[in-house]
């Protein structure tokens, strides 16, 4: 395991220039899991719609120094299935000596949404391939909109928190549990904090025969409205409250990689964020208390498929 | 070597695929496409290519894998109809603005509403605007050898534009016929390897692709297409020229059927065209001047050619096998008027719909329009849209 002092001295396939929000954490988790691949391998990135591809690749500038192919919003997962196949047509006539990776990128408007079905036919056709979520709960390039990632209580701009309804109604979508349903060598939820944890995924993913999947929570200054600097401790607070269980599933096995020592409750994640900032308020108590139990359902049911013992963390 | 072979239209694409042999082909299957996404996977489950074939889950993630293996630096295929070409609608946009030689045959098919599998023209004409170039293909030969040449003019470096094939649903895909097909050897030699300047697996070049493009390029980059579709013309002549050399049948942007000394015309693309030809010849029996115009190539449209073929005709119907809901003709017809205005004749032009849903074109069909132009030109008054085996 590189230390992240060695990490800082791999040399960057995306680099600096390109203009993502200070504080966002699609560039480190982008930088993390592309650190990942072997200096000697050649990559070819493929991107959905959305932030990361606005943000670095504005004609006639690229933030990439390794090949890059965006094409549309919701087929992220079919264009880089068409790219890792010409990597196998040429590689067998011949005509290609060198070794490359394919990652693609999408948000969760592009993966747990409008491109859930590109991504589910490109894992289920066996691409050997790594699909990384950089799910910040909304979507954000249009100005956070809510997504079937956006927790339950959060202040959209389409689910906004008004008189009557408190925010976003729905319980969020359980997409590394879709994903590790479609029986791929490996699926893996990480969380920026936590980077050794999201190093040592983001190198199974890359290193294993077959098609990979990473969903990396990735915080969002403005649509969480959380002070910028404090980015790695929301993030942080997001695996300490289980909200965002760090977890795997290698070959169909279930295994839980972090457990935290004891109960924090969840207002402790949702208090730093504006997005959560009405739940606060006299009258809207049952939201959280949903939150809360909502977490810990899931939690609970997520020890269960890990083989551990269905318990919360000691309060 | 040529053979004389009994093949459908599907089987006859199928076939030229199975020579090109290309990189990666990416499909799904819809009806009357689906023969090619079968056959095709069949050569491949028997080793007679080495194609990577990609079965996947929509046409639109066809297009996009299409488009993905295009950009990595392979020939790349893909083949549809109607729904299916609605639905990689946005995909055929972007694999012609990212200038990706894309070959993909599109066996016509009415669009629904109300769903219906049998042919018309109505998939094709909503992409006219996307930036492809259209070939069409009257019958299973045209289809087979358009295939082959699509290739050619797709890769060359003054154009790089996808190529879509058309051929008509059931009548021409589901239909046997004779054809002669060339040898392997002779095909794989005209066809050439597919070389790539810019590709993602390129590892001492790499590339983005797909970048924004915004209102300080966008517009020259547009613009750029444009030139790319009028260098395809005479890219497509010569072409066409150099494929009679190897088949001996010459391709150009549009066949002239009788149109020397013709006072009358019918225009009409695809299979319509033979029986058309076919009520011509009827016609020209009886010593009536009749011709018909059959333009190969729709996209670039053959403006200049079509000006010159038609320029000493007097009456001309124009046939259409798609809607546009304008209220003022079909999509053909609006830009067959538009070309001849320049010529500021007494040429008049009058429209047909014909053949929605895949209802037949008959003979007795195109006699009455040769009896209406006839009319026409007598100083009766005739409709400028009219309908052909329509119950009204």
């Amino acid at each position: 395991m590189a230390t992240l002092k060695e990490l800082s001295k791999v040399p960057e396939r995306l680099v600096g220039g390109h203009r993502l929000c200070a504080g966002c954490g699609h560039g480190v988790a982008t930088r993390m899991v592309l650190n990942a691949v072997e200096e000697n391998e050649h990559v070819v990135v493929g991107c959905a719609t959305g932030c990361l591809e606005v943000a670095t690749t504005i004609y006639p500038f690229t933030a990439w120094n390794c090949s890059f192919i965006h094409s549309a919003f919701e087929n992220a997962g079919a264009t880089i299935s068409g790219v890792e196949a010409a990597y196998r047509a040429l590689k067998k006539k011949g005509k290609l000596t060198e070794n490359f990776k394919f990652i693609a990128f999408g948000g969760d408007g592009g993966t747990y949404d409008i491109g859930l079905q590109s991504l589910s036919g490109a894992m289920e056709r066996g691409h050997n391939i790594v699909y990384v979520c950089l799910d910040n709960e909304a979507y954000m390039n249009t100005g956070i909109q809510r997504s079937s990632a956006t927790p339950i209580g959060a202040d959209t701009t389409t689910s906004p928190a008004g008189k009557v309804i408190p925010g976003k109604q729905q319980p969020r979508k359980d997409l590394t549990a879709i994903m590790a349903a479609h029986n791929i060598p490996y699926v893996g939820q990480a969380a920026l904090s936590n980077w050794q944890d999201l190093y040592k995924k983001a190198k199974k993913a890359v290193e294993v025969e077959g098609p990979a999947f990473l969903n990396i929570l990735s915080p969002c200054p403005r649509g969480w409205r959380y002070n910028t600097p404090e980015i790695m401790e929301i993030s942080k607070l997001a695996v300490e409250t289980r909200f965002w269980p760090l977890y795997e599933v290698e070959d169909g096995k279930w295994k839980l990689n972090y457990k935290p020592k004891k109960y924090v409750p969840i207002e402790e994640f949702l208090k730093p964020q504006g997005r959560f900032k009405h739940l606060f308020k006299p009258g809207n108590e049952h939201v959280i208390k949903a939150i809360q139990e909502d977490v810990d359902r899931r939690w609970l049911a997520l020890l269960e498929r890990c083989g551990e013992t269905p318990e919360l963390p000691p309060r | 070597m040529k053979t004389r072979v009994a093949l459908t239209g599907n089987e006859a694409v199928a076939h030229a695929m199975k020579q090109v042999n290309p990189d990666v082909v990416a499909a799904y299957p819809i009806t009357p496409q689906t023969e090619i996404v079968q056959i095709f996977s069949s050569f491949v489950s028997n080793g007679q290519v080495d194609t990577e074939f990609v079965a996947v889950e929509s046409e639109h993630s066809a297009m996009s894998a299409a488009i993905g293996a295009a950009a990595a630096g392979a020939r790349a295929m893909t083949a549809t109809s109607s729904q299916g070409l609605a639905l990689m609608f946005e995909m055929v946009y972007i694999a012609s603005s990212m200038r990706l030689p894309i070959v993909f045959p599109v066996v016509n098919r009415a669009l629904s509403g109300p769903i219906n599998i049998h042919c018309d023209h109505s998939d094709a004409m909503g992409l006219r605007d996307s930036g492809v170039i259209q070939l069409f293909s009257e019958n299973a030969q045209e289809a087979y050898d358009n295939i082959i040449q699509a290739f050619r003019i797709a890769e060359h470096p003054d154009v790089r534009l996808p190529v879509m094939v058309n051929l008509d649903g059931f009548i021409t895909s589901h239909a046997m016929d004779v054809l002669e097909v060339l040898d392997d050897e002779t095909v794989k030699n005209f066809v050439g390897e597919y070389k790539p300047e810019d590709f993602l697996l390129n590892a001492k070049n790499p590339i983005s692709m797909g970048n924004l493009d915004l209102y300080d390029f966008y517009f020259e980059h547009r613009r750029q297409q444009t030139a790319a579709m009028e260098a395809a013309k005479d890219v497509i002549k010569e072409v066409g020229k150099e494929f009679a050399k190897i088949s001996g049948r010459e391709y150009g942007l549009l066949e002239k059927y009788h149109l020397d000394d013709a006072q009358l015309a019918v225009v009409v693309l695809n299979s319509a065209a033979g029986t058309a030809k076919g009520t011509c010849d009827e016609l020209r029996k009886k010593g009536l001047k009749v011709g018909v115009l059959k333009p190969r190539v729709y996209r670039p449209f053959p403006h200049e050619e079509i000006k010159e073929a038609l320029k000493n005709v007097k009456v001309i119907a124009v046939l259409d096998r798609a809607e546009t809901f304008s209220t003022n003709g079909g999509p053909m017809f609006q830009e067959i008027r538009n070309t001849l205005y320049d010529l500021k004749g007494d040429i008049k032009v009058v429209n047909y719909i014909y053949g929605l849903g895949g209802r037949d074109l008959l003979v007795e069909h195109v006699e009455k329009v040769y009896n209406d132009l006839f009319d026409l030109k007598d100083g009766k008054s005739l409709n400028t849209v009219n309908y052909l085996g329509l119950r009204e």
